[in-house]
């Protein structure tokens, strides 16, 4: 991986490094060549690592006190609320480290989108980074489930059913993921088993996201293909350590502020009530991380077509690299693309909100079009675009913008932008 | 840094529209200055004394609270009733304990490890002593209820007699703020109803703003404890941020590129 072989200064250190090149990674980890221009758009990596690690320690603190239990779900999550040390802590750190957790991916994906991170050479990473979301997003659900709260019971019953769209084998299915004929014991703890388990999965798939990402090393704002090391990198540590800090202790300001002083606004009141299988809530809504899918579930009207739609809404993702036909990555060259990136954004808020609201009259139709739009932009501009966009000429590297005179060169600058600002 | 403050101002932003999203159908509730909300919010003592007392007299013959404990009572950051007040407050509960050495079960006066004593035997008694409705358990009423504490205050004081058109089955209310407008309580407080040994006035906005700040305790009780961490913590964020901003400054200066 690294371009020059690495040797440990002590003898100690030598022996060991011979046997098991420990040593080797972190030198390579310490000094990986690191575009110079990244902006905090990047910074999101490392944070997502943080969440990580923060949701599997609290996850194994609440483990020990949580029972899995239709009968004492509830009651011991209350239990850790009120009786455990720091538990309430513990707790809300867990509850919304989630919501944390999925703002800070939809950045780090829609940020692979403005770049153009997906495109060759980088269509693994990207398409291990389309599973780990899914897993988190299973992950996030089955998790909700947990405190067997209203939401929880009748959000499981929403979801599981949607297996029962699949023709001939679906009734079977659900009764199977269910381990009985309606959501109930057997249900809670398969899921609690698999929410323990599914977070071990996405840290085994980051170890192979960052490799995979370190074979080509990063893309950057302006998307070209940098020399490593050169003098349009630097090395890992100490600059992109100390710039990932500073983002991710602000991202922890953010973190603190729902922890300590609105835990409960990302999640549902609703889930204060344990379940009742005789009583369906008014409105049944999932997380907000996963409204915009919902809108496109129900903007369907039949219902094996709706999951159709609403799965291939995160699977379109993975064929991205070759539905952008475009060779230049970033948006910054990409002056059509640019505008239609942020209508995708729009759009994917849009399908947030109407996802939240009852599904009839003109929430339903912002739905449909909404979802029309959705997938229009996959699979039709995109492709389009690559061939018929006028693409601005692109530096041929980050520190000699050449091609001298063009205008664009000054936005491909870290620190232009910020003049324009002032 | 410019562009990094953007940055975040746009998170807040986007975070803050979003529990408008879940906000369906908005109803404009009464409400009153909370002393537990903001950044140093504390509970008033006497409010969440006379809110336990508003809730042992009217409430309580429903309403079970079966996250409760009698020590709860006298815990910090609660009512803190002293320990022999809270103490005498259990044992003035009857509890049935047991079985003891012949196998019997037995009732006992309340200790401080107990939890509060229900009202009812189970749900099904519970439904059918209120016309097949359930009074539900107040322990975490109020994270339960999608207005929180200002719905629990309306609807305390929401009732009135129902506009023409609408007619009420026996056992059925109205109250403006409930979901339906329809209830199956029956109006529960009254001016003077009960007698606060503090002297304050009983009126029904008294009463309703008293328990409403109990049952927000009993929902949260470590709510003044998350205030404290939270502030302490927060500050201790923003002075490490400042500090690592300056040695990133000072690392990223060796370069010609600014971050």
């Amino acid at each position: 991986m690294s371009d020059h072989e690495y040797i440990p200064k002590s003898n100690f250190g030598k022996w060991f490094n011979d046997r098991l090149p420990l040593l080797t990674l972190a030198n390579h980890l310490t000094d990986y060549p690191t575009p110079k221009n990244l902006n905090y758009w990047w910074t999101f990596g490392g944070i997502l690592t943080f969440c990580l690690i923060t949701q599997i320690v609290t996850g194994l603190v609440l483990a020990m006190h949580y029972i899995a239990h239709a009968d004492m779900a509830f009651d011991s999550v209350e239990h850790i609320m009120r009786d455990v040390n720091y538990g309430w802590l513990i707790r809300y750190i867990h509850a919304n480290g989630a919501s944390m957790f999925f703002l800070a991916v939809y950045i780090h994906i829609f940020r692979s989108l403005f770049y153009g991170s997906y495109k060759a050479p980088r269509e693994i990473i990207w398409i291990i980074g389309i599973i780990i979301y899914l897993l988190m997003m299973a992950a996030a659900f089955m998790g909700y489930v947990l405190p067997w709260g209203q939401m929880s019971f009748w959000g499981a019953t929403v979801i599981t059913n949607l297996f029962s769209a699949i023709p001939l084998v679906g009734e079977g299915i659900v009764t199977w993921l269910w381990g009985g004929y309606s959501v109930d014991n057997p249900t809670l703890t398969r899921f609690f088993t698999l929410h323990y388990l599914i977070p071990f999965l996405i840290l085994g798939l980051v170890v192979l996201h960052i490799w995979a990402l370190h074979v080509p090393g990063n893309n950057n704002p302006i998307g070209i293909d940098v020399k490593k090391p050169s003098k349009d990198t630097v090395p890992f540590h100490p600059y992109i350590v100390i710039k990932d800090a500073f983002a991710l202790l602000m991202f922890m300001i953010v973190f603190a502020f729902f922890v300590f002083y609105t835990p409960n606004i990302l999640g549902h009141a609703d889930n204060y009530i344990e379940a009742n299988p005789l009583v369906t809530p008014a409105h049944i809504v999932p997380e907000w991380y996963l409204l915009p899918f919902y809108a496109i579930l129900r903007s369907v009207p039949d219902k094996l077509m709706g999951v159709i739609a609403m799965l291939s809404a995160i699977f379109i993702l993975a064929a991205l690299p070759w539905l952008d036909t475009s060779k230049i990555r970033s948006a910054v060259f990409r002056p059509l693309y640019r505008q239609f990136y942020w209508i995708l954004v729009a759009d994917v808020l849009i399908l947030g909100y109407v996802g939240a609201m009852p599904a009839e009259g003109l929430y339903l139709l912002i739905a449909r079009v909404a979802t029309a739009y959705y997938f229009l932009h996959f699979l039709v501009i995109l492709p389009i675009l690559g061939f018929k966009e006028r693409t601005l000429p692109v530096p041929l590297s980050i520190t000699e913008p050449i091609l001298g005179g063009s205008s664009n060169l000054a936005a491909a600058r870290d620190d232009s932008r910020l003049e324009k600002l002032k | 840094m410019k562009k990094f403050l953007n940055l975040f101002f746009y998170i807040i932003f986007s975070i803050s529209f979003l529990p408008s999203a879940f906000a369906a159908e908005k109803v404009e509730y009464l409400t009153t200055d909370w002393s537990f909300k903001g950044l140093f919010g504390k509970f008033d003592r006497a409010a969440l004394q006379r809110g336990y007392h508003v809730y042992t007299e009217v409430c309580s013959s429903c309403h079970s609270m079966k996250y409760l404990s009698y020590r709860n009572l006298a815990q910090e950051g609660g009512p803190e009733f002293t320990e022999a007040e809270a103490k005498a407050i259990a044992a003035s509960f009857e509890v049935t304990d047991g079985p003891n050495s012949d196998g019997e079960m037995f009732t006992r006066p309340a200790k401080l490890s107990d939890k509060f004593v229900m009202p009812y035997e189970n749900v099904k008694a519970a439904q059918a002593a209120n016309g097949g409705a359930y009074p539900p358990d107040m322990s975490v009423l109020v994270k339960a209820r999608g207005g929180g504490v200002d719905y629990i205050y309306s609807l305390l004081q929401g009732y009135e007699d129902p506009p023409a058109g609408i007619t009420l089955d026996d056992g059925v209310y109205y109250n403006k703020y409930m979901y339906g407008n329809k209830i199956k309580m029956a109006n529960q407080l009254s001016d003077g109803l009960i007698e606060y040994s503090d002297g304050t006035k009983a009126t029904v906005e008294q009463m309703s703003k008293d328990v409403t700040t109990f049952l927000m305790w009993a929902a949260e009780p470590h709510l003044e404890s998350r205030h404290k961490m939270g502030f302490k913590a927060i500050v201790y964020l923003i002075i490490l941020t400042i500090l690592v901003y300056f040695s990133m400054k000072r690392i990223w200066s060796r370069i010609e590129t600014k971050v």
